[in-house]
Order: structure tokens, then C-alpha cells, then sequence
């Protein structure tokens, strides 16, 4: 299989998404009804539910900002609809996604209500729709594609198989110029020596352990009650056979391979600056916070490798599942989109699994519905650094 | 080819992890060290669930685990070579 170029939807900024969504995108809680109202009516379209937005501050609101931007601007994104409570906070987000190119319209509910809300941008959703059903895939390099990473629900077959797949993966396509990022900073914990060593600079390794450190003391420490067990290895970590976060962690940097090294560190959703090449992001290692920030920071597919069989999906970037459990194999199937059990039975190469990765990349790339896709895995889970005012 | 019982990942490592469904006390396991592709053969003291560990040697409480090549946490209780090793007899050094 040519694995060197995809069919994508090149967008004026550049880059190039795998999906042609027309979203609708409301930038409070409150507006959610009408965004799901506008989206009910135009078939077609996608509404993007969440539940923050009003009375956010300082860091916290930056990165409220940076998310819905930030998914708004993803290349998987033709156009979008914006819907808030009030006109200036969603002009905000209008004039970000702009900036983009793509087309974009907002809608504020205060002095009209609702229903004319939704009238009106049910009628701009509608002309987005026409507009972007006439836009074609071409043929792009490989070097296109922006591919993320987090494992979920794992057990100790992810870090025997699963993961260091995905790793293989990167191996292979980090030296032809694709961009990569990869996370979890508390489930690093136990390896961070490790993960340090994998900079591709000192300055990149000495930003890893800085950001490490702040959010094991501004997080795991400030917060934990216990020793976290059931939390971090978490309750379906356990079940499946890991014991410690040390033994968790060490299995979650598989996911960035033998030769990969980390050229920066972003903050949570922030969009990579530095070039092609892999880069660490400051996130939770819930799956649907750390896939929804890396959506936002422009990832166009996502490559999640499960043990006990995480479901995750998200509403605009396809997210492919993959495991080594053949437990999970048999009793999870409709989740799975690559079976990569027989390297536990010692019949597949690593090599191997990293190349049938990288095929399935490429076929959801060019249009195959993942299973999340499928079963309708829409999880948009917004970061919250902490109570608004 | 014949299908492993247990993989370990590095020959460092003092717990492998159990790779089949269904491994009853008594069976005489293939193991297998991925990072080198050596093998060697042990019996499981205890039935354990596909991804839980099995001890490769005899561990005295207060032990560091190893797998990965890495220090995984300590044992909290002594360890028979071929026994299951979980959240029963290990913990982290962390939180």
C-alpha cells in the first residue's frame, strides 16, 4: 500500500484535514441548545456541546479560548458556525478561526432569543454546507498529516504491544516530516528520566521536567488525598494488570518509539511552532481532555492504542483504536480498528505493526470511518484549570 | 512457531507478563524476553489473568520491581518465584 501520500481537503492556510465538517460551535454552556438546535435542523452538520465558558479568568479563560479556537481552526473543520450567549466573546472566537481563511460566521443570543438565533444561523449553516459538499480531496504528502497520540484504559499488553506499535509508527514518519505530539504529564510519572533523555535539545528537556514538576506539585500534590491508586493507574488499569504508576508510565512512553525525540514543549492546546517533528503537550491523561486539547492545537488524526478497551472518540478528528489484548480483541470488536494481538503470540513484527499502523492511518486519512466514528464517540471535553469566578 | 506464556521485556526484569487466557497454576510457561528474543521456561505457582505479572525469582519484601530494565515500585510482601504479582504484593515508591 502507498503509505508516502493521502487524499485530504488542503484549506487556505495550508494545512490539510481528513474530514470536511461543517461545525456548530457555541462558546458557553447556555448556547448549547441552540447550537444542537441548528445542527438538528441541517443535516450534515455537527453541533460541538460542552459545558464551560461563562466567568472564566485569567489562564483558565486563555485556554477556554485556545480550545474552541483552536478546534474551530483544526483542518478537519471546512466551516463554522459560531453561537454564544453575547456578541463579543463569540466575535473573539469568530475573528480566531478567521484567521484561518475558512469560512466562518457568529451568532449571539442576548436581545434576540433562541429561536430566531437559531433561524438565522440555521440559514448560514446551510449555505456553509452547499458550499463546502463541492470541495474535493487531493493528493498530499505524507509530511501533511499531523498525527496524535494518547493510550487509554490500558493493561500491560499496551506496553508490550499496542503502544510501542504506535511508536514504531512515529519511528517511521516523524523523519518524513509529519508533525506528532504525545502527553499524559502525570502518567510520565516514574519515567520522566527517560522522557527528559528523549529531548532533542537541552532547552526541550529541561522545559519537560520544569512543566513535569509544576504539575506534580500544583496538581498530584497539591490535590491527592491517598496514593492515587484507582485514579492513576486507574480502577480498569488495575483490572488488566498494572499495579504502579511507574510500571504505567514506562508503558506510555513506548507510544514515541526508539529514535523519536521531542523538539518542544506546548502548553495545554497550543499549536506546535517549531517546525515538523514530535512535541510533548502539558495535559490530563484522561483520554477525551488530552485528545479534545490536542484537536485544538491542529492534530488532525489521532492514534489511541487501548488494553482493556477504551471507547473515546471525537467529534471532528478520527481517532483510530488499537490493541494487543485478544481478549479485548474478541469482546470489544466493534472499538477496534487495528488488531495487533499477535505480537504477544510472537506472529507480527514490530516492524510489521508499525507499518499496518501506518496503513490505517492512511486509509482514515483518505476517508475510512473509524469505529468511534461509526458508533458516534463525539467526546469534547474541555480543560478546566480551576473554579470560575 | 510456538506461542509464548509470558513476555519480559528486558533481562533485567524480575515480573513477566502473562500473554494468554486462562493460565492455570502448574503450567509449565514459555517465556520470552522481547528485547532480546531469548527464552527460558517456568512454572506458574498460581493462576493469573491475561496482562498480570508472574515473579520470575524469589522477592523479599522491601524488593525493588523491575520491568522495562526500570524500577517499576516494591514488594510489600515476600514473592515466590512463578507466583502473581499485583496490587496485593507490590506498590508504587510514588504519592
Amino acid at each position: 500500500m502507498n503509505r508516502e501520500t493521502f487524499w485530504g481537503y488542503r484549506r487556505k492556510n495550508g494545512r490539510v484535514g481528513v474530514r470536511n465538517h461543517v461545525i456548530i460551535l457555541p462558546v458557553d454552556d447556555i448556547s448549547n441548545a441552540a447550537a444542537e438546535a441548528v445542527a438538528s435542523n441541517i443535516k450534515g452538520t455537527l453541533a460541538l456541546p460542552h459545558a464551560y465558558g461563562r466567568l472564566q479568568f485569567g489562564e483558565d479563560l486563555d485556554l477556554h479560548f485556545r480550545t474552541i479556537i483552536g478546534t474551530g481552526a483544526n483542518p478537519n473543520v471546512a466551516a463554522c458556525v459560531v453561537i454564544g450567549i453575547e456578541p463579543g466573546w463569540t466575535k473573539k472566537v469568530v475573528d480566531g478561526i478567521a484567521a484561518t481563511g475558512k469560512p466562518v460566521a457568529g451568532f449571539s443570543i442576548e436581545q434576540t432569543g433562541d429561536i430566531m438565533t437559531v433561524a438565522k444561523a440555521a440559514r448560514q449553516a446551510k449555505d456553509f454546507l452547499h458550499l463546502v459538499s463541492e470541495q474535493h480531496r487531493v493528493e498530499c504528502p505524507i509530511s501533511d498529516l499531523w498525527i496524535s497520540t494518547k493510550c487509554g484504559e490500558s493493561d500491560t499488553t499496551s506496553g508490550c504491544g499496542a503502544n510501542p506499535t504506535v511508536g514504531a509508527m512515529y519511528d517511521k514518519l516523524i523523519p518524513k516530516g509529519i508533525y506528532g505530539v504525545f502527553g499524559e504529564t502525570s502518567e510520565l510519572t516514574g519515567a520522566e528520566h527517560l522522557c527528559k533523555m528523549r529531548a532533542a535539545t537541552k532547552e526541550a528537556g529541561e522545559k519537560f521536567m520544569r512543566t513535569f514538576e509544576a504539575y506534580q506539585r500544583d496538581v498530584i500534590e497539591a490535590h491527592k488525598t491517598s496514593d492515587l491508586s484507582e485514579s492513576q493507574p486507574t480502577k480498569g488499569n488495575i483490572e488488566g494488570g498494572l499495579s504502579t504508576i511507574e510500571e504505567k508510565a514506562m508503558g506510555n512512553l513506548e507510544k514515541i518509539g526508539r529514535e523519536v525525540q521531542y523538539i518542544d514543549v506546548l502548553g495545554p492546546a497550543e499549536a506546535p511552532a517549531k517546525g515538523p517533528g514530535m512535541y510533548f503537550m502539558d495535559s490530563s491523561s484522561a483520554a477525551a481532555e488530552c485528545v479534545t486539547l490536542m484537536a485544538a492545537a491542529g492534530f488532525a488524526v489521532h492514534t489511541f492504542p487501548t488494553g482493556q478497551g477504551n471507547v473515546i472518540g471525537h467529534p471532528i478528528v478520527p481517532v483510530i483504536k488499537l490493541t494487543a489484548n485478544p481478549r479485548t480483541v474478541r469482546t470489544m470488536s466493534e472499538h477496534i480498528d487495528l488488531d495487533v494481538s499477535g505480537l504477544l503470540r510472537r506472529e507480527l513484527t514490530m516492524n510489521g505493526a508499525g507499518d499496518a499502523l501506518i496503513d490505517m492511518v492512511v486509509r482514515t486519512a483518505n476517508g475510512r470511518v473509524t469505529a468511534a466514528e461509526a458508533l458516534g464517540h463525539r467526546e469534547f471535553v474541555m480543560t478546566k484549570l480551576y473554579r470560575s469566578a | 512457531m510456538t506461542i509464548p506464556h509470558l513476555l519480559v521485556h528486558s533481562r533485567k526484569d524480575n515480573v513477566g507478563v502473562v500473554v494468554v487466557e486462562g493460565l492455570a497454576a502448574g503450567t509449565d510457561m514459555l517465556c520470552v524476553v522481547t528485547e532480546d528474543d531469548s527464552d527460558f521456561r517456568l512454572t506458574a505457582a498460581q493462576a493469573a489473568p491475561i496482562g498480570h505479572k508472574i515473579a520470575l525469582k524469589d522477592m523479599k519484601k522491601g524488593d525493588t520491581i523491575f520491568k522495562y530494565g526500570e524500577d517499576i515500585g516494591r514488594a510489600i510482601a515476600d514473592i515466590a518465584k512463578g507466583e502473581h504479582v499485583h496490587v496485593h504484593n507490590i506498590k508504587t515508591k510514588r504519592w
